[in-house]
């Protein structure tokens, strides 16, 4: 198996640190190319973003040495920033390479980009020649079990940010927010944001109401909305759906008495109001109007927190999923390992049936088609009960952390070609692509031979 | 036969209403693996019923108050069956779920048999009457749940704290304009449903069928739904105002459904 990971992550080293180890995408190949030269690394791959600057690599014998790596690339001092560095090796290095790309290890836990930005330096490694064989079997099925994480647990499906719960709960309450418009009082930074979140998820005509006239003029420009002057408040406001309010008002703008107009004038329509004004634009009372929703910015900060929470409860599963993957992972390694001695014995003893048939076939004479399948079923029913106990011996040493030995006793025995390198588990894939079942990373021949 | 296959589906049936009953407790998990199968073969058990049902005794059989009962939980079922798939949420199971469950169980029960003259020359006007009937019926029972959704969600959204079980509901929105269709088209079902009623009534017992007390639960409900629809269009009534009287529109149409057993008139016992 032989895997690798080290480098520095959010969890091991402050921002001051993880920049110093950042490699921008431009100098990846140059990075990459470097890493491959390193006594022992087969293959290699770097992971760096804001959060993590990682290797990942694979080494023919067991033995790398990437702190080497760190030092001559990035020019370090012996021991400097070592106290930051993570290493893990084998199954660990297995597991947490499957924990980053299901986003299980990042900062906001669930988050999507990362998996994204692991899948680009996969490309980039790829492309370069530095990731090819096993090293891409693991990239992909990592690929495959963050898109499990995904689909079997909820991770991923709550919002996270203020404003992406304000569109959260708007689509709760309208539905799709296609033609839904929104009516921004204040001009606000915040304002601004969940506006464009609001549009992004299909909010149509947007309204700007400010005290200064010209900063609501051009706040609207930039939404293409319209800029509407503050003294026309009260009754332009029932237009919008969706109200969110800013200002710097000491007192609250919208009291009971306007909610009541407000609905009048909307034949009790429902309105969501988002108060993000410290002090509130909105008296609470609104919220007791039917029809109408305030959430103000503790509101909508508990959302946020409660969303979290669900994400560390939903962690777990997933935490579960990537073990019970990482245990797969590690069984079809360990069949791999054996499969190209059974193939090579399978071939090595029907060689030799087909010599000794052709050897005697002369002395047989002219066979009928029923003698004739009488003789191949024969000779092969001999040798395939002769591959029987090694097949199966080899199979149940997959499972054992000894197998090497019995795949030597059992070339020694029958005088097997020196082992070729373990043919792939699954052809090299795409990012997103799943990784063949068991039953193909099996060839044919061992299929054949399973009912015996 | 057909009342065993109707007995099944009220096993089955049983077991979505257990599922939907766990979901409101945040632990339907797994009982939802059963309950769906459960409830489509629930489906199935019940059409058959009534597709032998009429195949034995002919469609006159139908407009029993009995299988009148088994063909609107059928038709109740089916409209879940068609929210389920169109929102991909089972949360109204929690309130469609009984009755359906009820008016099978009901009907699987009962062993009256009320025979209806089919000699009459009224025969196709009482299918005519009960068909539309128990549409409507249907529609504003949907319409009924519609406003208990709104009302639990729009509560929750103002509290600040969404269940899981509400969280998986359709939006407010969708969920206001769904009642207000299935109003919409339930209420003149309802309206020429009864208006054949009425013609078959004056037929047979003159004007005095009005003091009967299914007619006069069954004209209280008319107006309740036309009051909804009314207090809809002119000030759009939604959220608790609506619940409420959607919620007593539906007590009364349930004992006007129920008066069946109290009423002479509409079981043909001539007054």
């Amino acid at each position: 198996m032989n895997y690798f990971v080290l480098g520095v992550n959010h969890k091991t080293a402050p921002v001051q640190v993880r920049e110093r180890f950042a490699v921008p995408e431009s100098r990846l190949p140059e990075a990459l190319a470097k890493l491959t030269t390193l006594q022992g690394v087969e293959e290699g791959m770097i992971v760096s973003t804001c959060n993590r600057v990682e290797i990942f690599a694979r080494s023919q014998n067991g033995h790398c040495d990437l702190q080497q790596f760190v030092r001559d690339y990035f020019g370090f001092k012996a021991g400097e920033y070592e106290q930051y560095i993570f290493q893990h090796e084998q199954l660990d290095a297995v597991k947490h390479v499957f924990r980053v790309a299901s986003s299980l290890d990042s900062m906001v836990v669930g988050e999507s980009q990362i998996l994204g930005q692991v899948k680009e330096a996969y490309a980039i490694a790829r492309a370069v020649g530095a990731v090819n064989s096993q090293l891409d079997q693991l990239l992909t099925r990592a690929f495959a079990v963050a898109k499990k994480v995904r689909n079997e647990t909820t991770i991923a499906s709550s919002s996270v940010s203020i404003a992406s719960v304000a569109v959260e709960l708007a689509e709760k309450i309208f539905g799709s927010l296609n033609g839904k418009s929104v009516y921004l009082v204040g001009a606000g930074k915040m304002c601004e944001l969940a506006a464009r979140h609001l549009i992004a998820h299909g909010a149509k005509k947007i309204y700007v109401g400010n005290r200064t006239f010209d900063r609501a003029v051009t706040l609207a420009e930039k939404f293409d909305g319209e800029a509407i002057p503050f003294d026309r408040l009260y009754d332009t406001v029932p237009w919008a759906d969706i109200v969110i309010s800013s200002t710097g008002a000491p007192h609250a703008i919208f009291r009971k008495e306007h909610g009541e107009k407000f609905l009048h004038a909307r034949k009790n329509r429902p309105m969501f109001f988002i108060d993000i004004a410290v002090p509130r634009d909105i008296d609470p009372g609104l919220n007791d109007l039917d029809g109408i929703f305030v959430y103000n910015i503790d509101d909508l900060q508990q959302v946020v927190q409660s969303h979290l929470g669900d994400r560390r409860k939903e962690a777990v599963r997933a935490e579960a999923l990537v073990d019970e993957e990482v245990r797969k992972f590690e069984a079809r390694a360990q069949t791999a390992e054996v499969v190209p001695t059974i193939v090579s014995l399978q071939q090595h003893l029907e060689t030799l049936r087909q010599a000794e048939l052709d050897r005697v076939r002369g002395r047989l004479g002219t066979l009928s088609p029923e003698q004739e399948m009488a003789v191949e079923a024969l000779t092969r029913g001999i040798i395939n009960k002769i591959m029987h106990t090694p097949i199966t011996t080899l199979k149940s040493a997959a499972r054992d952390p000894e197998s090497t030995t019995v795949i030597d006793v059992v070339r020694k025995l029958f005088n097997l070609r020196p082992e070729e390198p373990a043919p792939p588990l699954a052809p090299p894939a795409q990012p997103e692509r799943k990784v063949a079942v068991d039953e193909a990373e099996t060839p044919a021949l061992v299929k054949q031979n399973q009912k015996y | 036969m057909p009342l065993l296959w109707l007995r099944v589906a009220t096993v089955l049936y049983g077991v979505g209403l257990i599922h939907a009953i766990l979901m409101l407790r945040q632990r339907g998990e797994r009982s939802g693996r059963i309950a769906a199968p459960a409830v489509g073969l629930g489906m199935v058990f019940h059409f058959v019923s009534l597709v032998e049902t009429a195949g034995l005794y002919g469609y006159s059989e139908l407009v029993t108050i009995r299988h009148a009962e088994s063909a609107l939980a059928l038709i109740i079922a089916l409209i879940f069956t068609g929210l389920y798939l169109r929102y991909k949420t089972a949360s109204p199971a929690a309130l469609i779920f009984p009755l359906i469950f009820l008016l099978t169980f009901s009907s699987a029960l009962s062993q009256h048999k009320v025979t209806i003259s089919t000699s009459s020359i009224f025969g196709g006007w009482i299918l005519f009457h009960v068909c539309t009937l128990v549409f409507g019926y249907a529609m504003l029972f949907l319409s009924f749940v519609s406003s208990l959704l709104y009302l639990v969600l729009s509560r929750q959204l103002k509290m600040k704290q969404a269940s899981s079980w509400a969280s998986r509901m359709p939006a407010l929105q969708e969920i206001d304009e769904l009642g207000y269709k299935a109003l919409l088209l339930g209420f003149p079902f309802m309206t020429i449903g009864l208006l054949a009623g009425s013609v078959v009534a004056e037929e047979r017992f003159g004007a005095s069928f009005i003091m009967d007390p299914k007619v006069l639960l069954s004209v209280l409900m008319w107006g309740i739904y036309l009051t909804l629809l009314y207090t809809r269009w002119s000030a759009g009534w939604r959220g608790r105002k609506a619940a409420y009287l959607a919620s007593v529109g539906f007590v009364v149409s349930v004992f006007a459904w129920g008066a069946n057993y109290l009423s002479r008139l509409h079981r043909f016992i001539a007054p």
